[in-house]
């Protein structure tokens, strides 16, 4: 346990201390609610309509967007070939990272998310819905990215892999997310929506550090 | 404790790189690689790292404590140096130190005359220094046997020497070295093993 | 199993059975479109634009059915390290996501006369979307990496990924879909399986899983001849 906290405080300081963190993420969001109005007109009705679905997509964005250099530092210097010779194991050894980058990315993102709702005209009772299911949301969308991470942890020239990796295992979070934070009139499928939601977190939770690990494993040769 | 290979074979990008090796590295024993380019120095040490896979034949680590596996009684010292330049040198430290679960920091970093940069980021450090950085990892925790891909790299004449200096004590203690080299570095090797022309 | 391990056995004991194979695919196909355009009846509702479905049905089940046996080649690549494993897993993509388009151009065409419009956001439409997406996914894992072994070890794990993302894409776009009630009533409950309608369906998926598995292994033994075309590259230029 000890080196599980270990490389969550080393690549929390490393986030905090290089660029591409946060701090990029949020200036994505940004960018992107800028370009919706721009898109599909400023008429506010349209806008509250889609103004949910729109921030969990941009929500999804920033995340994929974020963690293509996940593992690709760790494999350029040496640390990766390192990480096999420690007494922890690989696979929390990834679950670390992207427990990581959930704290750093996917959460405060999740958090801030519904409060830029405002650029969208989102209806206020539905800032409280979005952030209770984007939090759970965020924690699978960082586990399934940093699978796509761990694929292209030795590719340069990565590009666009690593979004067609992950978006269709998106997929549910995305539909399950959506529902569980729409608090329509039947409550009774959103929340069951929301436990869904829950469920497909917890197994991206068990799926990430077995795939990320296999995948980290064939870069060792 | 001994290090025996029998039959090795390596295989990388599908090409037969060698086989049919076969060694013993008893206690106290350094077995020199030597070979060109391309002859497999760096694949065999990462077989014995336990990175790459074997393609034939086996390698055994007789009397190892605990019947721990091969990858954790190794320390590994390749061409990369593992260093993270946001990090201070303290803090590159502290990290190895409870991933291999040791505590000599302070020795450690004593011993390659990096204490003064202790608490600086570790960007500002030469190629030197950040060799020196890389192979404090060897004094972070005891392990029985030491694998340095081209020890001599990046060192100058005195942390040459120092290297060669603490090689010799691990192997006073009964440890094991197997290093990949083109040139002489100090160390005389107990066996050589040339690879290449079969 | 052991046995076809040794790819040169295995080339040995695919040309035998290739010729079979291919003719009785041949024999497959014959059948099966006769019975489907000719020998089977016109549906009551749709008449004959019913028989787009003997080419879409199947089409569909092979979609499916080949990224189960790509995920079984690369668990076994993963587990066995099976040396052909890789080998069928790699070759089987490019063909599941033939059929996958088949199925959803085939399903495009059919829709426009039964409902209307070339295509909806129903369940079964977007999870085939969505395994169009993994098996295009999967084959740009096989060509962003230069060393084939190294895309081999990631494309495993890709594939096994994928493969436990299905059944969770299929119940979630189906709940999806039960929420959101399309504008139209799609009748998805399809034909009626009738045995007049239904012979002539699975013979075609017969004639479909015999094509498959003739330009599969076909499919291998290039994949095996590339590679050793490569490896005597590599040694003729020396390997340094």
């Amino acid at each position: 346990m000890n080196g599980f906290r270990a490389i969550l405080v080393r690549d929390i300081r490393l986030s905090l201390r290089q660029a591409g963190g946060a701090g990029a993420a949020l200036a994505f969001m940004l960018a992107f609610l800028v370009l919706i109005p721009l898109a599909i007109g400023p008429d506010q009705a349209t806008l509250s309509l889609l103004a949910p679905g729109l921030l969990w997509i941009s929500l999804l964005l920033a995340v994929l967007l974020t963690t293509d250099r996940m593992f690709q530092q760790d494999y350029e210097d040496g640390t990766l070939d390192l990480f096999n010779a420690v007494t922890l194991p690989l696979e929390l050894n990834c679950l670390a990272k992207a427990l990581t980058h959930w704290l750093t990315v996917g959460l405060p993102l999740a958090l801030i998310s519904p409060l830029l709702g405002v650029l969208l005209n989102l209806e206020a009772s539905m800032i409280a819905p979005l952030m209770l299911a984007m939090v759970p949301g965020s924690l699978a969308l960082s586990l399934l990215a940093s699978i796509g991470g761990a694929v292209t942890a030795g590719l340069r020239r990565g590009g666009l892999l690593v979004p067609l990796l992950v978006l269709p295992l998106y997929v549910p979070v995305l539909i399950f997310g959506f529902s569980a934070s729409s608090g329509e009139a039947s409550s009774s499928s959103s929340s069951s929506a929301y436990l869904v939601l829950l469920a497909v977190t917890l197994i991206a939770f068990v799926v990430q550090p077995w795939a990320s690990a296999a995948a980290l494993r064939a870069y060792f040769q | 404790m001994r290090l025996i290979a029998d039959n090795l074979a390596c295989e990388r990008n599908g090409r037969e790189v060698f086989q049919g090796l076969s060694f013993s590295i008893p206690a106290g024993d350094y077995l020199e690689l030597r070979g060109a380019n391309g002859s497999g120095k760096s694949s065999l040490l990462r077989i014995l790292a336990g990175l790459l896979p074997v393609a034939g034949g086996s390698l055994t680590l007789e009397g190892s404590d605990a019947g721990l596996p091969l990858n954790q009684c190794c320390h590994y010292s390749g061409h990369q140096d593992a260093v993270k330049s946001a990090l201070t040198v303290r803090e590159n430290m502290d990290f190895w130190a409870t991933m291999y679960g040791g505590a000599a920091v302070e020795v450690a970093l004593a011993e390659f005359s990096l204490e003064g940069l202790a608490d600086h980021p570790a960007q500002i450090l030469s190629a030197g220094q950040r060799r020196r950085l890389a192979l404090t990892r060897l004094l972070l925790t005891p392990r029985p046997i030491w694998l340095l891909d081209e020890p001599a790299t990046a060192l100058d004449v005195t942390h040459q020497e120092k290297l060669v200096a603490l090689a010799v004590s691990h192997l006073a203690r009964g440890g094991m070295v197997v290093a990949a080299t083109h040139g002489d570095w100090g160390l005389k090797p107990a066996r050589q093993l040339l690879l290449g022309e079969a | 199993m052991q046995v076809l391990a040794n790819p040169h056995r295995f080339q040995i004991i695919s040309r035998v059975v290739l010729p079979w194979l291919w003719s009785f695919t041949v024999v497959a196909f014959m059948l099966g479109l006769y019975l489907a355009l000719g020998a089977s009846p016109p549906d009551y509702q749709q008449g004959e634009t019913v028989r787009i479905m003997y080419v879409h049905v199947p089409a569909a089940w092979m979609a499916l059915f080949i990224y189960v046996v790509m995920a079984l080649a690369s668990a076994i690549a993963l587990i066995f390290r099976h040396p052909l494993a890789d080998a069928a897993a790699k070759t089987a993509a490019p063909l599941g996501a033939v059929f996958c388009f088949l199925a959803l151009a085939t399903g495009s065409i059919w829709g426009k006369p039964m409902w209307g419009t070339w295509w909806a956001w129903d369940a079964r439409l977007t999870s085939m979307f969505v395994l169009m997406l993994l098996y295009l996914g999967y084959m740009a894992v096989w060509r962003a990496f230069d060393d084939p072994h190294r895309a081999a070890g990631l494309a495993r794990v890709v594939a096994l990924v994928g493969v436990i993302n299905i059944p969770i894409v299929k119940f979630s776009v189906a709940w999806w879909n039960t929420l959101h009630q399309p504008a139209s009533i799609i009748k998805m409950a399809g034909p009626a399986v009738d045995p007049s309608m239904l012979w002539p369906l699975l013979v075609m998926a017969l004639a479909y899983t015999l094509l498959f598995l003739a330009l599969h292994l076909t499919a291998i033994m290039t994949e095996i001849a590339a590679r050793k075309t490569r490896a005597r590259v590599l040694k003729s230029v020396g390997g340094t």
